[in-house]
């Protein structure tokens, strides 16, 4: 879902967005309080439906808002001046920077410690397939990815902003010349993105239980893997790369030993970058 | 009448080259106008500004009476100049049916949406049949044929055409500049950007010849076909 979030904004701007960890990382701190705010202990039925759901709502909020502000202030002014390539990377590690560490500093609701989730949803097995248990959390994010991914999927498809964001994806210029507000487009790319990353970021801290100042670093990585895996700037791709991605983890895991998972995602990064670097479902490399 | 395109002291540079050097010009209610030149004359970089793709650095752009060369692109759209630009620039991977919605894009009126599509059905059928391929997959003179409809789809009071012949065999081009007479005499007034100023000559009221940024000739397209030095340079005729 991170993944979504990459491959959107670089499909429109040719852009990795890097502080987009960030955006993952306001996600979780936002659903925390707002499961806080809700509950304190295990809940169950209609009302662990509504708190899980409010509070992924306010996480996608707070992510969306996070995102349209980076547009705003590091990448939009760029923009207007036309800047090189290098500066925008520039200015997305600098704004990554500034909010790790300010929810370091601002200890009353960030700091250097993990923050823990409230055990709203408690973990239990929602059922069994070939020997491999299934958890009701894990259900629910599958659930809720597949949801999302279909939502976004037909937006970009079906919807006539998604016909102009595809538009500016493939030329800009052109799209320009046919009565698309590219500004307006970039915004609603960002605003998505934020979506996405928002809903999994609160996923994300229901599952591992905490929220920490640092915590979009490896799902950051992660989902950008997956988004290259898939070929960026391709939504199917970016899911198809997420589920690979997920395989061959767990392959590793299974076949060479659990700590290795993470080192198995940057493997599978250094490997497409080498030997594919437009995917699987990757566009041509345009001349 | 008045104009319903005027371009005054036009100035237009990319970097410290200057590409546009103070060309004025108009384009009547009804006409055909052809703007006529070599490659790199400045054909392209006025149709651009006057689309807003670029800013002049001097000069006005009036359409219908009023400036237009501070507005954005899709603001200029929205007024009512479409282009087909060079290179026809279809949307490769989106389907024929979007890339014609894409001229609609700035437009909320369903009932006239889906009456333009039928306009562009019957100007090019065989875009219909093709409504579900991608853009890419379409040939060249059919690229041409859809990125005209895209423009149309605008429903534009004016039409600008970057070299609608460009790489296309001469029967496919006759085929185009007859649709092209046939969507003026709709009511479309056209500018014409052509490098093949036979055709342009022929098809248009009235042509600008261009060289270096510069107009160096504007007469009736008769008399410019008649006229010795642009039958020397771009005819290739004595
Ligand atoms: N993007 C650009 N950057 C720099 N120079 C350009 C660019 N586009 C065109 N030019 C230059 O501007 C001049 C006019 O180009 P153009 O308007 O494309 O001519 P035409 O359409 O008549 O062939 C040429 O000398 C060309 O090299
Ligand atoms: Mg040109």
């Amino acid at each position: 879902m991170i993944a979504l979030g990459y491959t959107m904004v670089y499909g429109v701007l040719q852009l990795i967005n890097f502080a987009h960890s960030e955006v993952f990382m306001v996600g979780t701190f936002a659903g925390l309080y707002a499961l806080k705010a809700m509950a304190s202990g295990p809940e169950g039925g209609i009302v662990l439906a509504g708190v899980v759901g409010t509070a992924m709502l306010a996480a996608m909020g707070a992510s969306a808002l996070t995102a349209l502000g980076l547009e705003r202030i590091a990448y939009r002014p760029l923009r207007n001046r036309g800047a090189p390539r290098l500066s925008y990377l520039i200015s997305a590690i600098g704004a990554s920077l500034f909010l790790q560490n300010l929810l370091f500093v601002l200890t009353p609701i960030g700091g250097p410690a993990p923050r823990p989730y409230p055990n709203v949803m408690v973990r239990r097995t929602a059922f069994t397939v070939l020997g491999y248990s299934v958890s009701n959390q894990q259900l629910l994010i599958v659930a809720t990815m597949i949801a999302m991914y279909l939502a976004l999927d037909r937006f970009v498809m079906a919807s006539h902003t998604g016909r102009g964001i595809r538009a500016v994806a493939e030329d800009p210029e052109t799209a320009g010349m046919m009565g698309v507000n590219i500004k307006r487009i970039v915004v609603v790319t960002f605003l998505v993105g934020g979506l996405m990353a928002g809903a999994a970021g609160s996923l994300y801290g229901i599952y591992f239980g905490q929220a920490r100042f640092d915590i979009g670093f490896i799902p950051g990585i992660k989902a950008f893997t997956a988004a290259v895996l898939g070929g960026i700037g391709n939504i199917r791709g970016a899911l198809l790369g997420g589920l690979l991605l997920g395989l061959l983890e767990n392959l590793g895991v299974t076949c060479i030993r659990s700590d290795w998972q993470d080192v198995i995602a940057f493997l599978v990064l250094v490997a497409v970058l080498m030997f594919r670097p437009s995917g699987l479902l990757g566009e041509a490399v345009r001349g | 009448m008045t104009p319903i395109l005027e371009v005054r002291g036009l100035r237009v540079r990319y970097g410290a080259i200057e590409a546009v050097k103070g060309i004025s010009m108009t384009v009547g209610q009804a006409e055909i106008v052809t703007l006529i030149g070599g490659n790199g004359a400045g054909k392209t970089t006025t149709l651009k500004t006057i689309s807003s793709v670029l800013r002049p650095a001097a000069g006005e752009i009036v359409f219908e009476g009023e400036r237009t060369d501070r507005l954005p692109s899709h603001e200029v759209v929205r007024r009512g100049i479409c282009q087909a630009p060079e290179g026809r620039r279809i949307f490769p991977r989106m389907t024929v049916r979007d890339n014609l919605e894409m001229g609609a894009y700035a437009r909320r009126d369903p009932d006239g949406i889906g009456s333009d599509f039928e306009r562009v059905f019957a100007l090019f059928p065989v875009l219909r049949q093709r409504l579900r391929q991608q853009g890419g997959t379409l040939s060249g003179g059919e690229q041409q044929m859809l990125a005209i409809g895209r423009a149309l789809m605008a429903r534009p009071k004016l039409l600008l055409l970057d070299e609608p012949s460009m790489g296309l065999a001469p029967m496919m081009v006759d085929r185009i500049f007859e649709v092209v007479r046939e969507i003026n005499a709709q009511g479309t007034p056209i500018l014409l950007v052509e490098q093949n100023a036979q055709v342009a000559l022929q098809t248009a009221q009235r042509g600008y010849v261009l060289e270096s940024g510069t107009v160096v000739l504007e007469d009736e397209a008769a008399a410019l076909l008649g006229n010795d030095q642009v039958r020397k340079s771009y005819l290739g005729t004595d």
